[in-house]
């Protein structure tokens, strides 16, 4: 066994690496760029390297300088974690010629499967099923309709200079497959001047769902079950889980039969993952093969109890796998959340700066690697698990050079119903404040009804959010559980307030039990009857909730149970009430007493002042440069001005067309979030 | 005796009508509550006593005598906020629009002389149309009345208005002399000269709103120091100030029990710094990870944002925070932000109210429309203060503390307490670059001498150990125990006594 490795890599999965390593007893070696210096994965290796300034291709991409730290270090390993050199033959190769090893694949397996056409030709050679085509060019109409039979319908039509959807049809019978072919012909010759066409099976209902394997250079290999990606934003995984809720046992096995045969054909040795796009009717397709350790890995180990980088590292020092297709068991469920820092509400625009919070939830150590010995941490033991696999820290920065993945927060459970809790419960009480996050996103699809189905696909955020993410409607069982916190919540601040000093002694402030809650335009009367243990919360129309807690006013998490189920909240602060964030929603909470409540009800209504016209700072920064000037007529896409925010300078342009009414903000102004800079006519 | 009894309740029925049904739906049309609605909400429920509710004017020109309504206009009394005794005064829109009388002021001088008498807070409620007109040069001296003993309560008793209408003309001159003044957004205004007047003098075409609007005085002439969105805001959050303020100058600040933990450590504060100098950074972090429960009441939110005034409590007791921004004109001292924070602190110093000062300020700005508008007499203002105050002041430096700056913001000079410093600070006449470029102007064409010398001067001085070997700090501190040690130090300063030498009253360069 290796005695030192070298993590050619940042952020959480070099972090994850060094927690094996070190649990295996090897020493780690982190390299960092410049905006990595404080970074998470620098603090927790024994050593560490500097490569050069913050990015990627100045520093992690370079060989020559990880192969400098190797040498400085004297490293007799790389683990090269996802992304950045990972897949790249030609790191293998200067690892081998430096007589080093290589904590992956052997480069020709990552060669082979490099290459997309190559990686398919070599699939099909090895039985793997790939989707049907016709790759040659077609005479005419007939011959396109003879080809789709033999493929099978549905088929889609493609040009084969095509993109962006132009010169492509799908067709469903002999019909369409006569005119989808002269239509995307005649679409190819005027559009790409290249009418050249070709046929394959179109796959409906598409999901992405990838085997694990495992390989030994001993020519062992194993399959490690499922995991099912389809939650995709813009080909970004956003959640994973473990076992696929989709597949059965035939077809897991089908899949994971054939994903060996293609790692043997290659002779491949390591960890890898063979990428399937499957139907409606359960019918799979090869994508591709990653020759490396995938980001969403955790789902696997949570099911299986096999702690994967161990098991790479253990390969690549020549061991023999020690587990056998037989040992594999798949027990239980495991999501996994992908948080990044993008703002959902800007259209996931990334998001860069201070966690001027970080809190995730506490992990909990449970199933196949709790009782394998393969937890890595120190996570006591509960019935379900929650891991956070991460990079950063609270006053940590977010960078604009690399991923905007924050962590990856994974729950496992004996069933997917209770691992979904687990995540909503853990998504609730993961505090993130600073920059713009994904958490709302997250949430709301944990709720959403057929993600709880367990029936979507590859299409489910473009045609479930079309429109985009503009937060969580909660029902009304909701609300009133949260109005029933809050209640309970306001009281005790509101007691803690009448015990200020300097009281009038015997004409003290008397709190009241009756109060009136509004969120999400909804408007409850209760009464709160307050115990040693918490509050019964009762509502002037009838239902009540049992609610208890240890909030104290200031916590900015609230851990209710409410009728004994946990409701968790982030608690902020706003004039008579509070702002609380749970399950994807994000409402502003007033609780009044009755008189409050009715004076209230008086104010008049504001509107949010209508800011379509208006251009609005979208990051708080420095106004450098103003490109139109007062009166002036803008086009679509016309740069208006150009804001700096960390160092970056970013063209602000104008959405449509339209004439400067008012510029409110010149150069050398700071600006805030949403701050106006100028208006239109 | 039955009736009789009957025939006191018919009379205060008639006079919590105020202007009648109709002018109280008018009222509420323009989004605005009534007088006593609002008290109902200041003050806490059923607290309130009222006083003069039978008054009623004595003119008799005019026909005004045909029309006199009880309480003339002004409900008046006292009450509790939190079961702290307040008075208070709300100018009834609807009993002849509000409008000053001589009896109308004699019930607002009533309760502030009882205030004064006392010893509590007087916060009054503006919602008035202005002098009236029908008592001519009588009116004039009931407002006279007014601002004397505005006059006389500042430094005696905290002293807070609330805008909630107009308030014009000889009016805003009582507001002006109190210490805080709010605002409605939408259903508040106040100038001088109204709109009319200024197209009649100037020609110049201005709305009532862009005149003496919220937004205008928030943001431009910061004659407000907060505006909220209504009456209901506005009114919870005088409360929540007045949870702050002591009820007069011979009180300690309250102190209220508080669910935090006083030697919290905040790791995140050992990066808040950033590592390139002229990188800004968000103090206002800093002060929430320093309060009992993150909780800040901001002064002056929206105006002169290079400097940051407000309130926080340290182990349940008041602190004054005055903190430069970095993330404004990188929290350089200038006219606006040193007459904003001058006021601020002789606030605490005159209500023992202790001050925290968190610095980080590159000097003053440079310029001719500085230097023009006196920058030197208003610098001087927040210097003055500072020198002043004999209230515990404690300062903590977290990066730059340059030249006369350094001096101005509660420096060991001006008889601060306790001062440190982060580690990340820079205690220096001036930044390493402008000191080369003096010290060593002979050097200047050779750009990597010039370097050099610059990598000198950053050694030798841009860190907190020349100030802390000479005294001038007494500790230089781990950021992320900021809050402990703030807490620590106003404990050991909680009985802490300095006198100034007997004078009428000083003369600030106003």
């Amino acid at each position: 066994m290796f005695n030192k490795i070298l993590i050619a890599n940042r952020g959480e999965i070099a972090c994850r690496v060094i927690k094996t390593a070190r649990k295996m007893g090897i020493q780690t070696v982190a390299v960092y760029s410049d905006a990595d210096k404080h970074a998470l994965h620098v603090e927790m290796a024994d050593e560490r390297v500097h490569i050069g300034p913050p990015p990627a291709n100045q520093s992690y991409i370079v060989i020559d300088k990880i192969m400098d730290a190797i040498k400085q270090t004297g490293a007799q390993a790389v683990h090269p974690g996802y992304g950045f050199l990972s897949e790249n033959p030609k790191f293998a190769e200067a690892l081998e010629a430096a007589n080093v090893a290589f904590i992956g694949p052997p480069k020709g397996a990552i060669e082979a499967m490099g290459d997309k056409i190559t990686s398919k030709k070599l699939a099909q050679e090895a039985g793997v099923s790939t989707v049907p085509g016709y790759m040659g060019l077609i005479e005419d109409a007939e011959e396109a309709v003879k080809i789709s039979n033999e493929i099978g319908y549905p088929v889609m039509i493609k040009a084969s200079a095509g993109g962006g959807g132009k010169g492509m049809r799908i067709a469903w019978n002999d019909d369409e497959a006569r005119e989808g072919f002269q239509s995307s012909k005649n679409e190819a010759a005027s559009s790409f001047g290249d009418d050249r066409i070709f046929i394959e099976k179109f796959v409906t209902q598409p999901r992405h769902i990838e085997i694990q394997v495992l390989c030994d250079s001993h020519g062992n290999g194993v399959y490690l079950g499922e995991r099912e990606c389809s939650i995709q934003r813009r080909n970004q995984k956003v959640i994973e889980e473990a076992p696929s809720p989709f597949l059965d046992e035939e077809t897991r096995r089908a899949m994971g039969e054939q994903a060996v045969a293609l790692a043997k054909a290659v002779d491949y040795a390591s960890a890898g993952t063979v990428e399937f796009i499957v139907d409606g009717q359960k019918n799979f397709y090869f994508l591709e093969m990653n020759t490396r350790l995938q980001v969403e890995h955790p789902v696997t180990e949570l099911i299986t109890g096999v702690d994967l980088v161990e098991q790479m590292i253990r390969v690549a020092a020549g061991e023999k796998l020690s587990i056998t297709q037989d040992d594999v068991k798949l027990t239980g469920w495991a999501l996994e959340s992908r948080l990044y820092a993008e703002d959902p509400y800007r259209n996931f625009l990334p998001s860069i700066g201070r966690l001027t919070r970080y809190r995730p939830p506490a992990e909990v150590a449970a199933g196949p690697l709790l009782e394998m010995g393969t937890w890595q941490g120190d996570a006591p033991a509960g019935d379900t698990a929650v891991r956070n696999d991460t990079g950063v820290f609270e006053g940590g920065e977010i960078s604009m050079y690399y991923d905007p993945m924050i962590a990856k927060l994974c729950t496992w459970a004996p069933d997917r119903a209770q691992a979904l809790e687990a995540m909503r419960v853990a998504l609730d009480r993961f505090e993130l404040e600073g920059i713009g996050h994904n958490l709302p996103f997250l949430s709301a699809v944990m709720d959403h009804p057929k993600f709880t189905a367990g029936d979507m696909t590859t299409a489910f955020i473009a045609e479930e959010y079309p429109d985009g993410f503009d937060g969580v409607a909660l029902d009304e069982a909701a609300l009133r559980r949260i109005a029933a916190c809050c209640a309970a919540m306001h009281r005790v601040a509101e007691i803690r307030r009448a015990r200020v000093s300097g009281r009038m002694d015997n004409h003290e402030r008397h709190v009241g039990e009756d109060w009136n809650v509004t969120l999400q335009g909804q408007s409850f009367d209760l009464r709160t009857a307050a115990d040693r243990d918490g509050a019964t919360v009762t509502f002037a129309d009838g239902g009540s909730h049992r609610v208890t807690g240890d909030w104290t006013p200031g916590d900015q998490l609230a851990d209710m149970l409410v009728d004994g189920k946990a409701l968790v909240m982030k608690v902020g602060k706003i004039s008579g009430g509070f702002r609380i964030r749970s399950r994807g929603a994000d409402l502003k909470v007033h609780v009044r007493s009755p008189r409050q409540a009715e004076l209230a009800r008086r104010m008049p209504e504001k509107l949010p002042p209508d800011t379509s016209k208006m251009l609005l700072c979208p990051m708080p920064g420095l106004i450098v440069k103003v490109d139109v000037e007062e009166g002036q007529e803008v086009q679509e896409g016309q740069a208006l001005c150009t804001v700096e925010a960390m160092k970056m300078e970013n063209i602000l342009r104008a959405e449509r067309k339209g004439i400067v009414a008012k510029i409110n903000a010149g150069p050398g102004d700071s600006l805030a979030v949403d701050d106006v800079i100028m208006e239109f006519e | 005796m039955k009736d009789i009894l009957q025939e006191l309740e018919t009379r205060r029925h008639a006079a919590r009508m105020g202007g009648g049904e109709k002018r109280i739906a008018s009222q509420h049309d323009k989004g605005k509550l009534t007088a006593r609605e609002r008290i109902d909400l200041l003050v806490d429920e059923g607290s309130f006593e009222e006083y003069d509710m039978f008054v009623a004017h004595r003119c008799t020109d005019f026909g005004m005598e045909k029309n006199r309504p009880y309480g003339d206009g002004v409900v008046t009394g006292w009450g509790t906020i939190n079961g702290r005794l307040v008075y208070v005064f709300s100018q009834d829109f609807t009993v002849l629009g509000g409008s000053v009388s001589a009896t109308h002021a004699q019930k607002i001088c009533k309760i502030m002389d009882m205030a004064m008498q006392n010893g509590a807070p007087v916060i009054g409620i503006n919602d008035s149309g202005g002098a009236r007109i029908q008592e001519g040069v009588d009116s004039l001296a009931g407002y006279g009345d007014v601002f004397q003993r505005n006059i006389m309560a500042s430094g005696v008793v905290p002293q807070i208005s609330v805008i909630m209408g107009p308030c014009a003309g000889g009016a805003v001159y009582s507001p002006a002399m109190t210490d805080f003044i709010f605002m409605v957004k939408d259903s508040s205004y106040m100038f001088v000269t109204g709109p009319d007047v200024v197209k009649t003098v100037t020609n110049e075409v201005v709305t009532a709103e862009e005149l003496g609007g919220a937004s205008t005085h928030t943001r431009k002439s910061s004659v407000a120091d907060a505006a909220f969105e209504n009456d209901v805001e506005a009114l919870a959050e005088v409360r929540r100030l007045v949870d702050f303020l002591p009820a007069n100058n011979r009180e300690k600040p309250p102190v209220r029990p508080f669910f935090d933990d006083v030697d919290r450590v905040e790791q995140s504060l050992d990066t808040l710094v950033p590592e390139n100098p002229n990188t800004p950074y968000d103090m206002k972090e800093l002060i929430l990870k320093i309060a009992d429960e993150g909780d800040f009441y901001e002064i002056q939110e929206d105006f002169a944002k290079n400097i940051i005034t407000g309130f926080i409590r340290l182990e349940g007791q008041t602190v004054g925070v005055v903190a430069n921004q970095p993330m404004v004109l990188a929290g350089v001292l200038d006219i606006d932000s040193a007459r904003k924070a001058a006021r601020f602190v002789r606030f605490c110093d005159a209500f023992e109210i202790p001050i925290l000062t968190l610095v980080d300020v590159p000097g003053f700005l440079p310029g001719t429309k500085q230097e023009y508008d006196g920058v030197i007499k208003h610098g001087a203002k927040l210097l003055f203060a500072y020198g002043e105050a004999t209230v515990p002041k404690v300062t903590v430096i977290t990066r730059k503390a340059y030249g006369g700056a350094y001096v101005v913001m509660a420096s060991k000079h001006l008889r601060a307490d306790v001062n440190y410093a982060w580690p990340t600070s820079e205690v220096a006449v001036m930044g390493a670059k402008g000191a080369t470029e003096i010290l060593y102007r002979s050097e200047l064409g050779d750009a990597e001498k010039i370097a050099q010398r610059t990598k000198e001067y950053e050694d030798a001085f841009a860190n907190p150990f020349v100030a802390a070997e000479r005294g001038f700090i007494d500790e230089v501190i781990q950021p992320r125990s900021t809050r402990k040690r703030l807490a620590r130090a106003f404990a050991m300063l909680r009985n802490k006594k300095q006198d100034m030498p007997w004078k009428k009253h000083d003369n600030i360069p106003l």
